[in-house]
């Protein structure tokens, strides 16, 4: 657990410091928090320098292979070191930089939220959670950089920095979910020791260009350099810890992570070699000519992240320790001159180098400190760069893959290590010596204690390790590489003299080539004008970025243009190409084997009145009244071909549903226009007629091909057990009560929500009936014709009678709850329509919304009974009784459920109709029963 | 048969989706009414056409037809008059409320 908690500790502590209104609070408990996950790292050191590799591991998720796993392994442990001891020299730091004004918090939190991240990253055992790690990084940066998030470029900045190392991480799971898969498991260590499964498998070299592009974007490696330089915009203490020993570190860490298992190929030195040489040597050359100090220590960096991506490039075991060793010298010196000019920016209030000047009288301990971070910088002999670029430039003379072109290699070096000792010694004369300053926006004086005192900690170990490299810093980068290297790992002996040797002459010329370049460098300046101008990629990324937003826009807005018109024709076509594709490359024939049925003369009389009547609707659809007609024909003629083919209680809900259906239609009609008006051009028409033909055809073709294929069905199972264990001969019935009753609870329940909706839609909603028909005429005054009024009373019992009926043979015979429950709702609408609501009303007085919930009630109940005879829920049973007249008669639980089913149909088609029917303003006046009363006793006080 | 049902059915299928591609409300329900009978029917004949073989166990019957989508196709009725209805209300609510029975919610605007 103790493993688990040093990534943990920072993540979770993250939120304490922003507990705190105190400022030095603030400080304090981020450092608290960063001390303890130090303390716990530092408890592992024994076993990490004995060799071991502590794991700790839960399982998380088994099914993709994500175990909550860590490990520190001799790299994670120099890594995490890091991270910690630097991250707590940045809280101290920023306890002095951060202005009284910002939310001195807020900071923290991100700070931990990142350092959190890291420590995931370097400590993780398995890919997937590294990969979590990794994300969380690009969150937590981007809050950092953005942190003063009033300023338009800290903006940009930030959302470069995430859309770059964010593209490039998806890049990076992709590439993580390749190695996973071809190697067989996300944990590390056996992804680590599969070298040779992976570059057998034919997808290698996709997955290290993948995984490359994670750790290039990360580590800002060209092209992808130019988003480092814009997250300058950071407040320093970010780019300091960011941007120097942590996040761009991210992605040399996973080179040099992966580098057993990625390495060690001719594919990996050609991506890898070139792309670190190229950054190193244009990072190097841009850095010479910034103005803004920060600006130099971020090509700086760039270009010494490339050296260190060279170094991992050229694959020999010498190489990769030295880029260990470098990684840990980058990070003193670099976090330390990043502090020194947050120091120099805060107390003169400007980084223009062009600005400062001579510097030296008024702030001389930051100078030395300076000078000290800028030799180690340029590599001078005695301080801790010296030793890693030494060693470096050795490494750069050996024999590599370019064969007769290995010289290259050297000569860039060499150029890039002279660029190097230009920009140092530029950093250190332009801003503390030269002539005096002329106008600063501050007087510059020295720093509080405090804030000096990081750079003066990291300074210190810069020398010291330059003295003492042997003492120092060599066993904690032998055992860092070791565990990358394994057996292979060099037993080098660190040293400040190797003798006369190639490499110590590069070192020198670089030294004095520098000097003069330095010198020389106003001439070099008008260069710099042209190539420093086309060479950021900042203005080619926001031309992209706006790019793929204008064209974003674009693609939606034609095909967004609100018209919901559009929409539809836009899906249709869609379906119609989507359903065609498939068929459209197969050699397969399309209709199957079996034959075709004979057609007798009246089903087919009866089709063709069906497709005259649906055409019919479609061409009348102006006249919406004739319209209406024809539908409900087509209705009638669909339930009838139900009842042709084999499915009476199809053909009896169907027909009492159609019922409904036009009652409703007609009472929707008397609200709404009677007629269509012409709009459609008839290009569109054509169009519509087109695509509908279109998806019509596909329908029927795809039903033939159905139909004449052989088919397998379930429907045995039914029709075996519907009597003996639903007790009902009608399968569908049984279906629908007993072995699919929760399907049909479902449905009912849909159904009560649906009028429940309706009800509120239409509560308190008035729409204006037209008073004319549309022909202009007056409605006639005899709103309630007689006859009708006559015949519909005495037929409302025996109708109700009829339900009942069909209700109770539903188990056996064509019939049930549903059919039965549409039956009794038609009838009673009927009572409505014939006598009008003001007199139906008070004598169906009975409220819809009880019925319907006691439907709902009856069904749930009827399942949860079964529960107490200890079934599961919604089981049946049935039992026969003799009853007097009727005879032997099979009672079931499930007529209790269907009774429900008849309740909740009769309930919301009611509620649906009669509120509609309500609704009608005309009626509405006399709607009301008290209304009217009210009306009556005025009439009579008058 | 089977080609005078497909038949039908693609008829149902086209003159539903014509009407849904209309401007106006009450086409578009029509529409869908249409639409929604052919879904019926689709689901219905996947049972398979059979003459005189209803689902009802008795003794004189030696087969049946699939009594399995008939089923699904009865619910399917009664919830698609609920969904009818729904839509048919929302409608008047949109009519009353923008008073426009078009679709968008207004006339076309010509461009």
């Amino acid at each position: 657990m103790n493993l688990a908690l040093i990534p943990l500790l920072p993540l979770l502590g993250a939120v304490i410091p922003s507990l705190f209104r105190n400022r030095s609070l603030n400080a304090i408990a981020a450092g608290v928090v960063a001390g303890l996950s130090l303390l716990l790292l530092l408890s592992q050191a024994p076993a990490v320098f004995s060799g071991e590799m502590p794991l700790a591991s839960w399982s998380w998720i088994p099914a993709i292979g994500l175990n909550f796993a860590f490990r520190v392994s001799g790299f994670g442990f120099l890594f995490a070191l890091l991270i910690l001891v630097i991250g707590l020299l940045i809280i101290l730091y920023a306890r002095y930089y951060i202005a009284a004004q910002d939310p001195m918090g807020r900071f923290y939190t991100y700070l931990l939220l990142f350092m959190g991240s890291m420590l995931g990253i370097v400590l993780s055992e398995n890919l997937i959670l590294l990969m979590m790690f990794w994300e969380l990084t690009s969150i937590s940066s981007f809050l950092l950089i953005g942190f003063w998030s009033y300023r338009t470029d800290a903006r940009e900045g930030a959302r470069m920095a995430l859309v770059i190392t964010g593209g490039g991480g998806l890049a990076m799971i992709a590439g993580f979910i390749l190695l996973g898969t071809i190697v067989g498991s996300f944990d590390l260590t056996t992804v680590l020791a599969s070298k040779e499964i992976l570059h057998a498998h034919h997808l290698y070299p996709v997955t290290l260009v993948l995984i490359l592009l994670g750790a290039f974007t990360k580590s800002a490696q060209f092209p992808f350099q130019f988003w480092l330089p814009h997250a300058m915009a950071a407040p320093t203490p970010v780019s300091a810890y960011l941007h120097s020993a942590t996040m761009v570190k991210a992605g040399v860490f996973l080179l040099a992570l992966m580098f057993p298992v990625l390495s060690g190929s001719p594919l990996w030195f050609y991506i890898v070699t070139p792309i670190g040489l190229i950054t190193l040597m244009f990072a190097a050359y841009m850095a010479m000519f910034k103005d803004d100090l920060k600006g130099l220590l971020a090509y700086s960096t760039v270009s010494h992240l490339g050296l260190i991506t060279l170094l991992l490039g050229l694959g020999s075991p010498l190489a990769a320790f030295t880029a260990v060793f470098h990684i840990l010298n980058h990070a003193t010196f670099k976090a330390g001159l990043f502090m020194l000019a947050g120091i120099i920016d805060h107390e003169t209030g400007t980084r223009d180098m062009k600005r400062l000047s001579g510097l030296w009288k008024y702030m001389p301990v930051t100078a030395t400190l300076t000078m000290v971070g800028c030799a180690a910088m340029a590599g001078v002999p005695l301080f801790n760069g010296f030793l890693s670029k030494e060693m470096f430039l050795a490494e750069t003379l050996q024999p590599n893959l370019f064969g007769g072109l290995s010289w290259i290699v050297p000569l860039g070096a060499t150029l890039a290590a002279i660029f190097a000792v230009a920009y140092s010694i530029r950093m250190v004369h332009d801003v503390f010596f030269k002539e005096p300053f002329t106008d600063l926006p501050k007087k510059p004086h020295e720093p509080p204690h405090g804030m000096r005192l990081p750079a003066e900690i990291l300074m210190t170990l810069c020398v010291l390790v330059g003295l003492f490299p042997m003492t120092l810093a060599a066993p904690l980068v032998q055992v860092a590489a070791g565990s990358i290297l394994g057996e292979a790992t060099p037993d080098y002996h660190i040293a400040i003299w190797h003798g006369l040797n190639m490499a110590l002459a590069l070192s020198v010329i670089a030294l004095i080539g520098g000097a003069l370049f330095y010198v020389q460098r106003l001439r070099l300046f008008d260069s710099d004008r042209w190539f420093g101008r086309y060479c950021d990629g900042k203005a080619h990324f926001e031309a992209f970025v706006s790019g793929l937003v204008h064209g974003g826009r674009t693609l939606t807005g034609a095909m967004e243009n609100g018209s919901l018109q559009r929409y539809m024709a836009l899906l249709v076509g869609a379906v119609v190409v989507l359903g065609a594709s498939p068929f459209l490359g197969s050699s397969a024939p399309f209709l199957g084997s079996l034959g075709l049925s004979a057609v007798d003369p009246v089903t087919l009389i009866m089709g063709l009145v069906l497709i005259f009547c649906a055409v019919a609707t479609a061409v009348n659809h102006r006249n919406r009244i004739l319209a209406i007609i024809m539908l409900g024909t087509v209705g009638l003629l669909v339930s009838l071909a139900f009842i042709r083919f084999s499915a009476p209680d199809l053909a009896l809900t169907q027909i009492s549903v159609e019922v409904v259906t036009i009652i409703l239609l007609m009472m929707a009609l008397h609200l709404l226009p009677r007629t269509t008006p012409v709009e459609s051009t008839p290009a569109r028409r054509w169009r519509d007629i087109i695509l509908s033909v279109a998806a019509g055809g596909g329908a029927a073709a795809l039903m033939m091909a159905v139909l004449t294929r052989p088919y397998d069905t379930i429907a045995g199972y039914f029709l075996e057990n519907s009597k003996p264990g639903g007790g009902g001969t009608n399968v569908v019935n049984v279906i629908l009560v007993d072995f699919r009753g929760f399907d049909t609870m479902g449905e009912i329940t849909v159904l009560v929500i649906a009028a429940l909706v309706i009800y509120a839609l239409l509560h308190n909603f008035d729409l204006k009936a037209p008073q004319t028909d549309m022909f202009g005429c007056l409605w006639t005054s005899d709103r309630f014709p007689m006859i009708l009024a006559q015949i519909t009373r005495p037929l409302l019992p025996l109708a109700l009678l009829f339900a009942a009926y069909i209700f109770l043979r539903g188990h056996n015979e064509p019939g049930g709850g549903f059919i039965a429950g549409l039956i009794a709702a038609s009838v009673l609408i009927l009572q409505y329509v014939a006598s009008g609501i003001v007199w139906t009303r008070p004598r169906l007085s009975v409220d819809n919304h009880v019925i319907m919930a006691c439907g709902l009630i009856v069904a749930v109940l009827t399942g949860v009974g079964s529960w107490l005879v200890g079934y599961p829920f919604l089981t049946s049973t049935f039992t026969y009784l003799s009853w007097p007249l009727v005879g032997k008669f099979e009672v079931a639980s499930a007529i209790a459920f269907d009774l429900g089913v008849f309740l909740a149909v009769v309930g919301s088609v009611m509620l649906i109709l009669v509120k509609l029917g309500s609704m009608n303003s005309a009626d509405a006046e006399t709607v009301s029963p008290t209304a009217q009363k009210e009306k009556e006793e005025k009439r009579g006080t008058h | 048969m089977e080609l005078l049902f497909c038949a039908c059915l693609g008829v149902l299928i086209a003159c539903g989706i014509y009407l849904m591609l209309r401007g106006r409300t009450f086409p578009v329900i029509m529409g869908l009414t249409l639409l929604g009978y052919a879904v019926n029917m689709f689901l219905f004949v996947s049972g398979r056409l059979k003459t005189n073989l209803p689902a009802v166990i008795s003794p004189d019957q030696a087969q049946y037809t699939d009594p399995l989508p008939q089923a699904l196709v009865l619910t399917a009725i009664v919830i698609g008059f609920a969904m009818v209805a729904f839509v048919v209300v929302l409608a008047l609510r949109a009519s009353g409320e923008l008073g426009s029975d078009h679709v968008d919610g207004g006339e076309e605007k010509k461009s």
